[in-house]
């Protein structure tokens, strides 16, 4: 069967089989390798990718379900030359260690903070709970999309050392 | 590497196109909504179809919320998400709110909608433990026409329900009565996962506050308040989500107090049936119905009488 959707602004038109998932069109059919493919579960996240601005689990996704809609994947997060405030949070706040996780974080992130511009540290949390990280213990996830949040809004522009650092540093 | 054995994909435009392809294909098709249960079945080898007919673009028809004076409507479309942010459907049920909060993950929940929920029929799942609680009835479509159907007859054990061949869920459809409070209490393992055990309870006080009735005291103090009737629904204890009769015969007008959650609570030990796996024992369980019917019960009233006082 053939389908046509738009990724990351572009409309793009495949032959398929009406079994393959969203995730394995965006690696394997259009080399879209941003995008993670993890436990196949429905559980880690780490497929997350945006359908018409919502974050969706990609693995749990038909590609054929995702016909006429828009999709958006790490690879369209920057623009013109840009990284993205939540690309340009993660990398200021150490927020990927092995990055496995890392670009479905950011997709929900970015979800996020266009529907909630300034959230709260609990809100951040509950956002990004149906997705698993095995390194960072999350914290300077959420620390990244703070800073994601409040770079964007121009309210902060330096960052408060963390603290282990400080002390790593002083020794 | 999971996926699903081939099939043929169909996309369905409206409710008649649907069926009219569920009539042409037969039990060689199967609908998917959210796709969240389905697919990873199908991705298992647990199910396997010829064709999948997609009914995601009849979100437009089926995907709504209304509220009459009597009556809540959902459409089958609708999704968690949707449900969890609707902030009338939180101030008339609560316990969608309470439920939603639990149920997966936010990711999850922008696709589960509360039809494949329902026709799911999966023991643990939350919103058939809330649509049982609130004694709701699902509207089944097929082209002869409309039925109606109680949720005590939908489910007909795990993972079926009286939903045909050729026939599809359109709207569930609750009954408002006054004076109520409900609630969802939930023990899971770790948050997004499936509940170990869970109960729904609603509640629905006497119109007059006892005091008032005498004439002299009019203060709605929670004390005196009668309970014209209650409902708790469980899920995860047995085949399908259950509500308990012998809870509702207990409860309905008593004056709420804690003898009376214990008692509610020892009823719902009694009456389910849980399994041991591997997210805890048939005894822990059964604890669990007994102590989450006591709490369900607890917020239930309290947010009954708030209502009642406010
Ligand atoms: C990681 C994960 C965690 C989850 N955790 C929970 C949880 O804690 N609690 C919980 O309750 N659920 C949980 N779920 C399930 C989730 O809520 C599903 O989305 C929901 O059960 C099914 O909704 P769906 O729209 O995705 O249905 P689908 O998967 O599309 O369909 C499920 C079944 O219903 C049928 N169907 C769907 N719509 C209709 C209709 N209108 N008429 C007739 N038949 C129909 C389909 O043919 C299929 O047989 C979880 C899912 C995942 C992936
Ligand atoms: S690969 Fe999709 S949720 Fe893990
Ligand atoms: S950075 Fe390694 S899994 Fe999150």
């Amino acid at each position: 069967m053939q389908v046509t959707m738009t990724v990351n602004g572009e409309a793009v038109t495949r032959e398929i089989e009406g079994r393959l998932l969203l995730v394995h069109f965006l690696r394997d059919t259009l080399g879209l390798t941003g995008t993670h493919w993890g436990c196949d579960t429905s559980n880690c996240g780490t497929c997350v990718v945006l359908m018409d601005g919502e974050p969706v689990k990609s693995c749990t996704v038909l590609a054929a379900m995702a016909g006429g809609h828009e999709i958006r994947t790490v690879e369209g997060l920057a623009a013109g030359g840009e990284l993205d405030p939540v690309q340009r949070g993660f990398m200021n706040c150490h927020g990927l260690q092995c990055g496995f996780c890392t670009p479905g974080m950011m997709m929900t992130a970015r979800a996020l903070l266009d529907r909630n511009p300034d959230p709260t540290e609990h809100e951040i949390r509950e956002a990004i709970s149906g997705q698993i990280c095995r390194c960072t213990g999350y914290k300077n996830i959420v620390e990244s999309i703070r800073w994601a949040a409040t770079d964007a809004a121009g309210t902060r522009t330096t960052l408060e050392p963390v603290e282990a650092q400080s002390v790593g540093s002083a020794s | 590497m999971q996926v699903p054995a081939p099939f043929e994909y169909e996309r369905a435009t409206s409710v008649d196109g649907a069926i009219g392809l569920l009539e042409r294909l037969g039990d060689t098709a199967k609908l998917v909504a959210g796709g969240h249960s389905l697919l990873p079945m199908m991705k298992l080898r647990l199910a396997n179809f010829e064709y999948l007919i997609d009914i995601n673009d009849l979100h437009g028809e089926l995907g709504y919320i209304t509220f009459t004076a009597d009556e809540v409507r959902i459409g089958a479309m609708t999704r968690h998400r949707e449900i969890a942010e609707s902030a009338e459907l939180a101030t008339v049920f609560p316990i969608f709110a309470d439920a939603e909060q639990v149920i997966a993950d936010p990711v999850v929940r922008n696709r589960g909608t509360i039809g494949g929920s329902l026709c799911q029929a999966d023991p643990a799942e939350d919103l058939s433990a809330v649509c049982t609680t609130l004694g709701a009835s699902c509207v089944i479509r097929g082209s002869g026409g409309e039925r109606v159907v109680p949720m005590a007859e939908f489910h007909r054990g795990p993972y079926e329900t009286a939903v045909g061949p050729t026939e599809m869920l359109t709207e569930v459809r609750f009954p408002i009565r006054p004076h109520a409070g409900s609630a969802y209490e939930k023990v899971e393992r770790r948050a997004g996962d499936w509940a170990v055990a869970a109960a729904g309870a609603a509640v629905w006080l006497d119109s007059e506050p006892r005091g008032s009735r005498g004439g002299t005291d009019s203060e709605y103090d929670g004390q005196d308040v009668v309970l014209a009737d209650a409902r708790v629904g469980l899920a995860a204890v047995g085949p399908n989500t259950v509500e308990i009769p012998s809870i509702s015969a207990a409860l309905r007008g008593q004056t709420p107090s804690e003898e009376l959650y214990a008692r509610a609570g020892e009823l719902a030990a009694q009456s389910c049936n849980p399994v041991t796996d591997p997210r805890g024992s048939a005894d822990y369980k059964r604890h669990l119905a007994d102590e989450l019917t006591r709490r369900a019960l607890r917020r239930a009233v309290q947010r009954a009488t708030d209502q009642v006082r406010s």
